[in-house]
């Protein structure tokens, strides 16, 4: 909003920003009234009831009772409204829509690194087509980030050592400002940089400059590079579980927990495979915690996912690889 | 100059000649000092000087952000201000000073007792504050800390390369003193009351003090083994909170919080106490609904330990988790709002007096609810991902804690100078300053509301050219305030000696503080006080004066 | 309460009463409650990096199980047959005070203080153990079996540490506070009306043991489950 080249917000430029915005003026105009009304009210009573020579002491004289009740009750009911309002829309903004374009982003000391799945990299800058739900998928190789996007009214911190997600919608073709919103050393008002929301056409020819593959088919050199492939075989005679499939499924584990194969899950294979085995495998899946890169991890999982609608090649039962 | 048409009250054959600054003269007597008054004079002078180094930091800032680039400080430098702003402020100013001035000072006084509990704790309190204060400057003076006063994890245990080790033992130090001083009054309150005092006739004051207490004694201590978890890392190499051996820099924030949202319950509860006091005085009228302000005390700092993941809503906490401490955070709001009402009731059909400390204080209650309303806005979950993290939070807390605490503290230096010192400050000129603290401060903070909502981070060095304009009024702000805090020392310090003396009771008040001299003898009373009237019982005085209400 | 009547109370004044008290009830009163208020403190403080070890033993209940292994339970079992030696000694010394007895005071301080001197020697040993064994977190940390669990057993090594040290840095205080008391019984300092000193030592005293029986099945006895 524009009030004489003023602005008093940033433009609304997602989907989801003019719910932010909204309750944001909802609460401007109840806190306001409120705030004004108290002032407003302490200024009359101090100025009419000021001491004179003939009320130095003041009258002797209570308030009911029932107003005490009433503005501990109406204040608790509008508490609980506001309560459910804020919780809706953050419902809203935590859930991301399946149909969501993934982005993959590193943060570290002091730049954002952007990945698009097509290979695409870019730092400090994100294109992005619009009316797109966007997902972005994130780690930091640091100290904590924060990826702020205020024209879309959303952030998230970025952690070392996990994903997180967060995603936006932008509605608005046009250049809007990314900023660091977690403290995080010398540059950290340096760590900024611009999101281009382009209409579609645009932004596949964008897409086209790119020369280096999908992520995904560059994690699956990365996949041959790392010998991954020599246990991970696609059919069910490798030491280590077939891969074809796997991503979203449920896995048990040796000690008979059961958990869900989503992003986590596959960076702590790689880093730590001993902290949770498969059953019915052994337990010798080497670490690579410190051999390979943030950004070759999110192409590992890039590869891992495309490879989630495949059929493992048998429907094997108990076969299991030999321990070499 | 208006005092009292009252004449002043003694209800104790006290004489004004012998008191408690010239019991005993020489260096030695005031360092080496058991009497709660003067260690509160201690410690009145040591957070002065550390509120003008934690000022002086806040300057360099603001000048800093005139100009959207960095170019006055490097971004090094930069970090180390607003780091060393934050945790001089936070530990050395705002957690001590209402209590440790003036809980020291009045409480004793206010409940008919001669000095605190534990005296020689007291003034050990004191010198574990001055520890910590001289490891503080030390490590300023050695090249500071840049880890924001937060101290999160991994930057601070991992990647910075500043004094982080003697940052957080200063604070643990700090922590040390809060605690003893919290321990004590809670003693004090429970068993030195006199004779009649009994719970419902304290001053709102002993009320909050207690509540503060609670939550100093309980709270801190989590500081404790945070810092402690903190510096095994930082000096072992391997710990915790480091995600290479599995550790979660999370679980520091959580931990870091527990203390963190209580203690701003620490820094903002004696401030209401302070009000309440002073509403009483300035209104000569009970305070509208006793009861309900004494256990809203109570109640906010029990739910004060409820809430503090809602520093955490974008760090990666549940959704369920942050449903819940959304949910909490909302009531922990509702108490407050009862005392704004309350204060606003009891000036209906009051004897409002304009003198200085009731200036601040209508201040106070104004800015308050600014700052408290603005709390909402950030347990609004969906809002706050858009602002946390943001100046918007940087003006709510500076909302609830300078135009809270610092002006109720103001407040009371005022309202108790003449008991303290037996002299009056010059009126005119503490209305002045009043009047520039109150506009200097909206000028500062409020644009940061804006600026906040438009997207401007915190902790930055330099920022986008388009927030330039809220920035430079910030700044212009910042300047008239200045001036509206160096004045009170001015003229404070003027007053000591060229002061118009001032008698037992010169505002006319109800309180056992009130019925001693000023300044006080160090036995503080002559003879212990039986108590038989209610807390500011105004028409209670007013039949003992035998005096009616159209003189 | 209130001595209004002038001046006689100067005669018949207990020479360890503290003037600013009434008399020697409100100042017995207030030392107490004064030292649960500060041991409410020590819970919180030791509360949290035992909440913080909790969490980490359901995030980690292998690498905890295989940790807690390496512990010896003998000494850790001697050391809290020890403390509670200790404690009944402390409480008899209370007792003592109480019935004003100068001979059962020192006899019964001394001995808690020996145990109590027991406990840190046994500690001591444990650590030089621990430390040859290449157990101290830091560069000096050496782990072969299970490698993938090695940093995780790092970090339980992390908690042993520094809970039981500064479980032990409490013991040395408490040890120096027993050699003030036991100063101030040989002086004859307590009787029936005045033993507050040697009570809130003994609150002291109970409460570090309290923290150690906290200590012990943590650290020592829960294995968990354990995959050989």
């Amino acid at each position: 909003m524009m009030v004489a080249d003023f602005p008093l917000w940033p433009d609304q430029a997602s989907s989801f920003a003019k719910d932010v915005d909204n309750l944001y003026i909802f609460l401007i105009i109840l806190c306001g009234a409120v705030s004004v009304g108290v002032f407003l009210t302490i200024f009359y009573f101090a100025i009419k009831f000021r001491r004179r020579p003939d009320n130095e002491i003041a009258q002797e004289y209570e308030p009911p009772k029932l107003l005490e009740v009433m503005w501990i009750a109406i204040p608790s009911v509008i508490f609980m409204g506001l309560f459910v309002w804020g919780s809706w829309l953050y419902f809203h903004l935590a859930r991301v829509p399946d149909d969501a374009l993934d982005i993959y982003a590193t943060g570290k000391q002091w730049m954002w690194k952007f990945q698009h799945p097509s290979g695409q990299r870019e730092i400090n800058a994100l294109h992005v087509p619009v009316n797109r739900p966007i997902k972005i998928t994130m780690a930091s190789e640091d100290v904590i980030h924060s990826l702020f996007f205020p024209y879309f009214r959303t952030k998230a911190d970025v952690l070392p050592n996990r994903y997180r997600t967060m995603w936006f919608q932008a509605t608005k073709t046009g250049r809007y400002h990314i900023f660091c919103a977690e403290y995080c050393g010398t540059m950290h008002s340096g760590m900024i940089g611009w999101v281009d929301v382009m209409e579609p056409a645009d932004y596949q020819k964008w897409l086209a400059g790119g020369t280096e593959g999908s992520m995904a088919s560059q994690g699956e050199q990365l996949f041959q590079k790392y010998a991954c492939n020599t246990c991970h075989t696609n059919d069910a005679t490798g030491r280590g579980p077939v891969l074809a499939g796997l991503y979203g499924k449920d896995v048990t584990l040796s000690s008979d927990t059961v958990v869900k194969a989503d992003d986590n899950y596959i960076r702590e294979s790689i880093l730590n495979p001993q902290a949770k085995t498969a059953k019915g495998f052994q337990p010798i899946m080497p670490t690579f915690q410190g051999q390979v890169s943030e950004d070759d991890l999110m192409k590992l999982l890039a590869y891992v996912k495309s490879l989630a609608s495949l059929q493992p090649a048998a429907q094997a039962t108990t076969t299991k690889g030999t321990p070499q | 100059m208006t005092t009292a048409t009252l004449h002043d009250v003694r209800l104790s054959g006290a004489t004004t000649s012998r008191n408690y600054i010239n019991d005993e003269y020489g260096a030695l007597s005031w360092l080496l000092t058991k009497d709660h008054k003067r260690i509160a004079i201690l410690y009145l002078l040591s957070i002065s000087v550390l509120f003008v180094l934690g000022g002086f930091f806040a300057m360099m800032m603001r000048i800093e952000l005139l100009t959207p680039a960095g170019d006055l400080l490097t971004s090094d430098t930069y970090n180390k201000f607003f780091t060393l702003h934050g945790v001089v402020m936070i530990f050395f100013f705002l957690i001590p000073a209402i209590p440790a001035v003036l809980g020291n000072f009045l409480l004793p006084i206010q409940l008919g007792a001669k000095d605190l509990a534990f005296p020689k704790i007291n003034l050990l309190s004191w010198y574990l504050y001055m520890a910590a204060a001289i490891i503080g400057l030390v490590v300023i003076v050695t090249g500071g800390v840049d880890t924001g006063w937060t101290f999160y994890t991994p930057f601070s245990t991992q990647y910075s390369n500043t004094h982080v080790f003697g940052t957080t033992f200063a604070a643990f130090i700090a922590g040390f003193s809060s605690i003893l001083t919290g321990l004590n009054f809670i003693v004090t309150i429970h068993r030195m009351r006199a004779p009649g005092l009994t719970w419902y006739r304290l001053p709102l004051f002993v009320w909050a003090l207690y509540a503060t207490s609670v939550v100093m004694l309980l709270a801190t201590p989590v500081l404790a083994i945070t810092l402690t978890m903190l510096m095994i890392e930082r000096t072992i190499g391997v710990g915790f909170f480091d995600p290479s051996l599995g550790g979660d820099p999370l679980l520091y924030q959580h931990m870091f919080w527990f203390y963190s949202h209580p203690a701003v319950y620490i820094m903002i509860l004696p401030a209401m106490g302070v009000a309440s006091d002073v509403v009483a005085a300035f209104t000569r009228k009970k305070i509208f609904g006793y009861r309900f302000v004494a256990f809203s005390s109570l109640a906010i700092a029990f739910l004060g330990f409820l809430v503090w993941a809602h520093h955490m809503f974008v760090a990666g906490i549940s959704v369920y988790s942050a449903l819940i401490f959304a949910f909490l955070s909302f009531f922990v709001a509702v108490p407050s709002a009862i005392k704004v009402f309350n204060w606003t009731a009891t000036l209906y059909r009051a004897s409002v007096s304009w003198q200085t400390p009731m200036l601040y204080i209508l201040g106070f209650i104004g800015l308050f609810t600014i700052g408290g309303v603005t709390g909402l806005f950030l347990a609004s979950l969906g809002l706050d991902i858009h602002v946390t993290d943001t100046y918007f939070v940087v003006a709510h807390f500076h909302y609830v804690m300078v135009g809270g605490t610092v002006m109720a503290y103001l407040a009371g230096i005022h309202y108790w100078w003449p008991k303290i010192t037996g002299r009056m400050y010059p009126e005119w000129w503490a209305r002045l300053a009043a009047l520039l603290v109150f506009v200097g401060f909206n000028l500062t903070f409020f644009p940061q509301f804006i600026l906040g909502y438009l997207g401007m981070p915190r902790r930055y060095h330099a920022y986008a050219p388009e927030f330039q304009v809220l920035n430079v009024l910030s700044t212009a702000g910042a300047s008239v305030l200045a001036v509206g805090y160096v004045l009170p020392i001015i003229y404070l310090v003027w007053s000591i000696w060229f002061g118009r003396p001032a008698g037992p009771n010169p505002w006319g008040a109800v309180g056992l503080e009130w019925t001693t001299s000023s300044p006080p003898p160090k036995e503080n009373f002559h003879e212990t006080p039986v108590v038989t009237w209610d807390a500011y019982d105004y028409p209670a005085m007013m039949k003992a004066m035998g005096e009616t209400q159209n003189v | 309460m209130s001595d209004i009547a002038a001046g006689n109370e100067h005669h018949h004044h207990h020479p360890f009463l503290q003037h600013h008290f009434e008399d020697l009830g409100q100042q017995h009163e207030a030392s107490t409650l004064g030292m649960w208020m500060f041991l409410s403190t020590e819970i919180l403080f030791f509360g949290g990096i035992l909440c913080a070890y909790w969490i980490y033993r359901v995030m980690y209940p292998e690498a905890w199980a295989l940790a807690a292994h390496q512990q010896n339970a003998l000494y850790g079992g001697i050391n809290t047959i020890v403390l509670i030696i200790s404690s009944l000694t402390m409480a008899l010394a209370v007792r003592a005070a109480q019935l004003g007895s100068r001979t059962w005071q020192l006899i019964m301080l001394f001995t808690t203080l020996i145990f109590g001197s027991i406990f840190l020697v046994v500690k001591g040993i444990e650590y030089s153990m621990h430390w040859h064994e290449g157990l101290f977190p830091g560069s000096h940390f050496t782990w072969h079996e299970h490698p993938a669990l090695a940093q995780k057993v790092q970090l339980f090594m992390c908690f042993y540490w520094g809970m039981t040290g500064l479980h032990a840095l409490h013991m040395v205080i408490g040890a120096g506070l027993l050699l003030w008391i036991i100063g101030r019984a040989w002086r004859n300092d307590f009787g029936p009306e005045y033993y507050a000193p040697v009570e809130i030592m003994g609150l002291y005293w109970h409460f570090v043991d309290i923290v150690w029986i906290f200590l012990f099945p943590f650290l020592y006895l829960i294995h968990g489950v354990h995959h050989g």
